[in-house]
Order: C-alpha cells, then structure tokens, then sequence
C-alpha cells in the first residue's frame, strides 16, 4: 500500500530553485499495476526516486506499508530500498562478466540471507521472470536484450518486495522485445499478484498498464484506467 | 554484508581484469620484496661483522703501546711499534686488577720462514699458553706452547693452516715434528691451529706462534710487549677493568695526565658497538631506499582503485538502489585494496625471501631474515592498503545513488 500527500521536491542550484514536483497526491492499492506517464521534464524522475526511496520530498509524506518514509535518513532508505522495492532500469545495470544467478543474488546478499535460500530463491524469480533454466549459469553478456532484462526483473523480484518499479523498461529493446518484457510484468501482477509501477514516456508502453497516472510540470494532470488496455496473451510472452 | 560475501565479492571484482590486478599488485611485491631483502642483506653484514669481532675472543681487552705525546706535539710514532709495554706490566695487571680470567702477552712481527724448499713471509707472534683461551684458538693436530716452552726458551713452532699449507702442500699431514726456519734459526713444528675462517691481510689462519721468550730473545732481540691481550670474567665488568688496567699502567709509567698516556686500552665491546651502529645505519639506509619504492606502490594501489571507482560508478549506483549502505560500499572498496596489498604483502615476502636466500647461497653475504622484519612487512602491506584504499572507498560510498545510476 502506496500513499503519497502533497508531494513536492525543490531542487536548488545555487540561487536559482526549480520546483519539479508541485503537490502531488495519489495512492496505489496492493495487485495494482499503475503506469506513470509524461514528457522528459515532467518530474516523473523525480517522482520515481521518492518511490523509489532513493530521494526524499523537500515536502510532503510518503507512505509505504503504513511507515512515513520521507524524512528517513540515507541508511534506514537502503534498508527500505533493499527490504521492500525492486528496481528494473531502462540500461539494466547488470554486473558485467558476471553469471546470471550471482546477478539475481546480489539484493539477497545485502539482505544476509545464507547462500542455499539465496540461490533457490533466486532461481524460482528467474523461473516467474520467465527466463529458461539454461541461462542461469550463462554470463550476463552472453545474452540477448530481451533475456537481460528478464534477469533484471527477475532480480526485481527475489527480495519479494512490495513494489517493483520499472523505469523505462522497454527503452533500449525493439518493439517486439519491448512487448515481451510488458508481457512479463503483466503476468507477474495477474499470476503472482505484483504491485508494479511502470514509469514510461509512451502512450503506447504505458497502456499495458490498468491505471494511468498523467504527469506534466509537475503536476497530476490524469489519473484513469487504462481506455484501451492491450493483454499479452501467454503465448506471445513465450 | 556477511564477511565471506564481502571476500567473494573482492575476489570476483579483482578477478574480473587480472592483468590490471596483477600489475598494481607487482609495486607492491616490489616494495615489500626489496624491504626484506635489503633489511636482511643488512642485518647478515653486521652479524658478520660481529662474528669477526667476536672470534677474536670472548670479553676481550686489548692494551698495545702508542708513544708518549708531549703538551704541544702533534705528531706521534705509530701505536703498536711503541716500546713502552713490558712484561713486567703484564704480571702487574694479573696480580692487581680484579676480574681478569686470563692475560697473554705477545710479541709479533713479520719474518720470513724457510720450510725445505719452499718458504713464507708471514707474522710470527711470541706468546703464552694462555693465549689459546684468551683468543679463542683451538689446536687441530700436537699442542700448543707450554709453560715448560717458556721457562727453557724452547725453539718450537705453532703453525696456523694457512703457513702449514704454504710450506708443506694443502692439508699435509705428519707436519708436526718436522723443522723449518725463522731468521735463520731452526724451530720445530709442534702443532697446527684450527682455521678460524677470514682471509687476506691479518688473516688468523696466516700466523705462527713461539714462545713469548724465544721471541723475544731470538727474533726481536728486546724485552718489550706489542700486546697484552686481557679476558675477563665477565661481559659487564670489562668497563671497570678497562677502566682499571688504565689508572695502574698510567700509575706504573708515572704518567699523571691521561691525555698523555702512552698506551692504548681497547675494549672489545666497544669495537662491537661502534661497527654496529655503522652498520644499522647502512640498514636504515636500505631499508629507505625500499620503503620509496613501496610508497610508489601505494600510489600505484590509489590510482587503479580510483579508475575503478569511476569505470564501476553505475554498479555503486546499482549497489545502493538494492539496498547497499554507505559502509558497505566503503567497505568493498577498501577491502579490495587490502587484498591487493596483502597479496602483494605474500608474494613479496616471498620475493624478498628469495633475493636474501640466492645472497646466502651464492656467498656474497650471509644474510639473516627476522621475522620481526615479515611481521613488519605484513602489517605495512595492509597498512597501505588502508591508507591508499580509503579516499577511493570514501569517494565510492559518497556517490549519489541518483547521480551513479546516471552516470555515462
């Protein structure tokens, strides 16, 4: 459960302040699969950091499972960070040279959990994130665009967090790929009950959404359900 | 973060460019290796040193001649070939001063020793018995002078294995009972010294010994000392007998101001200190000249850890967006350094071990490792590491998590 008041992030650059969050409200129920959608420069960085918990609102409250997360400080944020929200980003950010597994690991070893659990753990987001076993042990370079990003997702997923925030996700795949990868986020929130927060510049992108968040200077300018929303259908996500 | 993931995640991030790795490492297995190698290269020179000095004999003074210099005079005769010391002094210094083990007078100088066809020009010195004690000689094959060679002015020689060799073949046997020459005078050969190792110029091995009354009568021609070598009972009271001997002999030369004295009291101690601190310094010195290369290896450890911060800034930003704190990153970072350090720590340890080791084998110097000198070296490899790895690490886990995931 996601609730966001009055939420809004100056950023000051010497004496010029630049307001790129003006009082943004809004709350995202548990199994929702919620698109946020605007320009560059619309603030919708800036909104993903705060959800993210990478950033907190100059003002403003933000609540993740009941806790006021905006006045938090760095540490108790990674503690956030690593217990309750999983990352995928539009460059994947996977370590280079590095095997699939130890890959998905990784938020786990920062959770100290004992090797074993981290690696059945780790293969079973791999398994949801669609990704066939024999990639597992493959390096992170030795794979497609599309199947890197199911590792991230699946890296996403292993600390079972309670929103997965997608930035971009699809922006350096093709479209087909692209569609693959949405179809992957679609199933992980009907099949296994996902909150996920899909951050998008696309009209297109953001409609594989149930629920449109407009955002432009700032501002809520649209908050919906999805008109037209396109289904991946099982057999195209395969 | 666990510490075995903390290790794994180094190995895995050294691993990944090895031939970078390895090259930083290489200073520092310089730096380390050239430390213990010259630190043991200095540490063999003086213990050899020492061990020159002191097979001299244990707790030794040494009293020998130097003329008397008047108020005014700059110039003095040269100290050893001064006639001043007798024989008389010598039993003096026995009879009075406490704590002398044993005393050996001598007589020595340079002849030429004809053996049958073949012949030598060596030092011979006129001593006593007590000399072998004194002077910490041992007799390989017959014996050495005797009372009774003293009291009747025998004419028989000791020859030390150097002289045996000259005159009678390398490692001769049935020398002893033969006869040579000295001055003309036939001398009978009554035993051969053990080597005591040294060679060149006052070798101990190239000298042959008489009886301090032969000498005296049959060579020198005089009743005056060249030396007077005292042991004494004791390493702590050579001070005080050094002391002792000084204020008797000024005594019995009526000599009132010391400055004035016509004799020398040397103390082996003191000869010892002296070429120690010489050699200690020697040892700074190198040890120096190491130390710069292995600070240039720390250099070399902050510059790669440094690039690497900055090639890895997005998997810092990747790290902290999963949940890594500022301490984790920090710490990461800085072990990375350490185990490159450490490693090259090992490694040159090893290397120096080595250096020191082909030293001793190919005999050019005795060399001694110490271990306080590893345990040393150890401890500044992961000293480095700390201190050249902390401003990366810091810069590391101060990276914005925003800003590093941006990072191009």
């Amino acid at each position: 459960m996601i609730e966001i008041k009055n939420v809004s992030k100056i950023y000051k650059t010497g004496e010029v302040a630049f307001e790129a969050l003006r009082g943004v409200s809004f709350s995202i129920k548990d199994g929702e699969f919620v698109a946020i959608m605007g320009p560059s420069g619309s603030g919708k960085s800036t909104l993903m950091h705060i959800l993210g918990a990478l950033d907190t609102p100059t003002k403003g409250t933000y609540f993740l499972d009941g806790k006021d997360v905006s006045k938090f400080s760095d540490d108790a944020l990674a503690d956030i960070r690593r217990d309750k929200i999983g990352f995928v980003f539009q460059a994947f950010n996977l370590l280079p040279r590095t095997t699939v597994l130890r890959n998905v690991m990784l938020p786990l070893v920062y959770a100290e959990i004992d090797k074993e659990t981290r690696k059945k753990r780790a293969e079973a987001a791999l398994r949801a994130a669609g990704l066939d076993e024999e990639h597992f042990v493959h390096l992170s370079n030795q794979l497609s665009g599309g199947q890197i990003q199911r590792v991230a997702i699946a890296r996403a997923l292993v600390n079972d967090p309670t929103l997965i925030l997608a930035d971009e996700p699809t922006g350096n795949l093709d479209t087909k790929t692209g569609e693959i990868v949405l179809g992957t986020f679609q199933r992980l929130n009907v099949e296994h009950g996902r909150t996920i927060v899909l951050i998008t510049h696309e009209h297109d992108v953001a409609e594989h959404a149930e629920r449109i968040i407009s955002i432009r200077d700032g501002e809520i300018v649209e908050d919906s359900r999805s008109h037209k929303r396109r289904i991946m259908h099982h057999h195209e996500i395969r | 973060m666990k510490f075995a993931d903390l290790s794994e995640e180094t190995y895995f991030a050294l691993s990944a460019n090895k031939v970078r790795s390895g090259l930083t490492m290489l200073g520092i297995v310089i730096g380390i290796g050239s430390v213990i190698a010259m630190v043991s290269i200095g540490q063999g020179a003086q213990g050899s040193i020492t061990a020159n000095i002191e097979s001299l004999g244990s707790n030794l003074l040494i009293v020998r001649p130097g003329a008397q210099r008047g108020v005014g005079m700059q110039v003095s005769s040269g100290r050893g070939s001064a006639q001043t010391l007798t024989q008389d002094d010598a039993t003096a210094i026995k009879g009075t001063v406490s704590g002398v083990a044993a005393i050996a007078p001598e007589v020595s100088g340079r002849y030429q020793i004809v053996g049958k066809g073949t012949n030598t020009n060596t030092s011979v010195t006129g001593t006593t018995p007590d000399y072998t004690s004194v002077r910490n000689m041992e007799v390989e094959e017959g014996s050495f002078i005797t009372e009774q060679n003293i009291k009747s002015l025998s004419k028989v020689v000791v020859l030390g294995p150097t002289v045996r060799d000259d005159l009678f073949g390398e490692n001769a046997t049935n020398v002893v009972g033969q006869t040579l020459r000295i001055k003309g005078m036939e001398f009978k050969v009554v035993g051969i010294t053990k080597s005591k190792g040294g060679s060149g110029f006052g070798s101990q091995d190239d000298m042959v010994f008489v009886p301090l009354t032969s000498a005296q009568k049959f060579l020198v021609g005089n009743e005056y000392l060249s030396t007077i070598n005292i042991q004494a009972e004791s390493s702590e009271i050579m001070t005080q007998i050094q002391a002792d001997v000084t204020s008797l002999l000024l005594e019995r030369h009526r000599i009132s101001n010391p400055d004035l004295a016509d004799f020398n009291v040397m103390n082996q101690s003191d000869i010892i200190a002296s070429a120690s601190s010489i050699t200690d310094t020697l040892t700074m010195l190198l040890a120096a000249i190491a130390g710069i290369s292995l600070l240039v290896g720390g250099i070399g450890i902050m510059n790669m850890m440094l690039t690497t911060v900055t090639e890895r800034t997005r998997e810092i930003g990747l790290r902290k967006a999963i949940g890594a704190k500022r301490k984790d990153i920090n710490l990461q970072f800085l072990s990375e350094a350490i185990m490159l350090t450490f490693g090259g720590g090992i490694i040159g340890v090893l290397l120096g071990w080595l250096i020191s080791f082909g030293f001793s084998y190919f005999n050019i110097i005795q060399t001694q490792m110490s271990g306080t000198s590893v345990v040393l070296a150890f401890g500044v490899s992961a000293l480095i590491g700390i201190v050249f790895g902390y401003y990366p690490a810091s810069r590391a886990a101060n990276l914005n998590p925003i800003e590093a995931l941006r990072y191009e």
